[in-house]
């Protein structure tokens, strides 16, 4: 009855035994992932154009904005490893403003999504955090719904802020930039800045080709 | 009898065995999040469901684990069920999601969901683990509640700052007069640390006046029943 236990016997039989219980909740996640995946990107959307309202008012433009959309290819400056949406604000026509889907690559805890609006004379009009991972009660005051300050939330310091600033301003003050930054928690906040610098410089170079 | 035992663990996990006040177990994420009353029973309702659901899928499958690698299959385990929940949580309640959904991902690095799993769940059955899952949970809730709840106050005199995420133009509630300057202590780490230790304290205190009760008439068993 008693078998002995060798060494590589037992060890065979842990490690088969580990890759099944791996494979078993591996399958698990992939399989709630693609269930869920369709769910999660409409929620996502539905979001985002309710944030599109708190950055560009309704006044400022008459065209159909949502269904004005040009989609932008893997773009690096400005942080979309897969393309993303670039919705065109006209007033009779003539250009207004660009809202432009944006990522900064470098949060406290991976990428914060962001939608920047950019009038067309390259003024940025509002910024809003679409997705973030950063820690809640320290980073995660980019987002004005959990920013304690909700008279002047952090991330309205972009609204209204030119182009014409020179690429090093767009960065905290402790860098030596122009924007403001909760103390303990300046990774998130320089990630969002230059994250939103980095899209005003490209609203700015490609504003031709964007609103055509 | 069943129930009198569910009953034994449930009272074990929210008061007499709190993972917070006794076990000191997970006070990472207790110290760091319970700098509001919204965010501490946000964390403790999202971890409370972890709790239950890892509790109870261990023990189901607790004879099927080879003792040696516990510990790896344990952690996959959790690891897996809350990407689960995070994203079901994403997709299917969305709102809630966005109270809740932050505090997920965090809840795989406390400890005290594979410490229980370790102690509880792995020698027990699957309905007393996710019991014992979930009232360990509970007992988090109100611990971070008052936590997050005194330091809000202390810190700000405001309570419920947040609200408005889950009661959309809901106003937090100002306690304290409005010129009550605040005091910051409070909100930073020092004052998590401070008010977990009065915490403590006070719940020591009650154990031991209920003990002192117990002892004076140790044949009333209404007192008996209330220590």
């Amino acid at each position: 009855m008693t078998k002995e236990i060798t060494a590589s016997g037992l060890s065979l039989r842990t490690a088969v035994a580990m890759l099944v219980f791996s494979l078993a909740f591996t399958a698990l996640m992939a399989g709630s992932y693609l269930l869920t995946r369709d769910r999660i990107a409409k929620s996502a959307e539905a979001e985002k154009l309710l944030l599109i309202d708190q950055i560009l008012p309704r006044s400022t433009y008459n065209n159909a904005l949502l269904s004005d959309v040009k989609t932008l290819p893997a773009t690096q400056e400005i942080g979309l490893d897969q393309g993303g949406n670039v919705w065109r604000a006209r007033m009779d026509g003539k250009p207004a403003a660009l809202v432009i889907e944006a990522a900064a690559p470098d949060g406290y805890s991976g990428r914060i999504e962001l939608v920047v609006a950019v009038s067309a004379t390259g003024e940025v009009l509002g910024a809003r955090v679409t997705q973030h991972r950063e820690t809640p009660g320290l980073g995660d005051y980019i987002d004005p719904r959990k920013d304690k300050n909700k008279a002047k939330p952090w991330i309205s310091q972009f609204e209204h802020r030119g182009a014409e600033l020179p690429a090093s301003a767009w960065t905290v003050k402790k860098d030596g930039g122009q924007f403001d930054y909760a103390t303990g928690a300046t990774i998130s906040a320089r990630a969002v800045t230059r994250a939103v610098g980095r899209v005003a410089a490209y609203a700015a170079a490609n504003r031709e080709s964007l609103f055509r | 009898m069943d129930l009198q035992h569910l009953r034994e663990i449930a009272r074990a996990g929210i008061w007499k065995n709190n993972t917070g006040l006794v076990q000191l177990l997970g006070l990472c994420p207790i110290l760091a999040v319970s700098t509001n009353l919204i965010n501490g029973v946000s964390l403790g309702i999202a971890t409370a469901v972890v709790m239950a659901i890892s509790g109870g899928v261990v023990a189901a499958l607790r004879n099927l684990i080879p003792y040696e690698i516990r510990i790896p299959v344990f952690i996959l385990i959790i690891a897996s069920l809350v990407t689960v929940l995070d994203l079901a949580f994403n997709a299917y309640l969305h709102s809630l999601y966005l109270v809740l959904g932050i505090f997920v991902p965090l809840i795989v690095t406390n400890c005290i969901v594979l410490a229980r799993v370790e102690a509880f769940a792995a020698k027990n059955g699957a309905l007393s683990s996710a019991v014992d899952g979930f009232a360990m949970g509970a007992g988090l809730v109100w611990l971070l509640a008052l936590l997050g709840g005194a330091r809000e106050l202390i810190g700000t005199g405001h309570i419920l700052n947040g609200i408005d995420m889950i009661i959309p133009g809901a106003e937090p509630l100002r306690i304290l007069p409005a010129d009550y300057p605040g005091f910051l202590v409070a909100i930073l780490p020092p004052g998590a640390f401070i008010a977990l230790a009065l915490l403590i304290a006070g719940k020591s205190w009650l154990d031991a006046r209920a003990a002192r009760k117990a002892a004076q008439s140790p044949k009333d068993p209404a007192a008996l029943a209330s220590t």
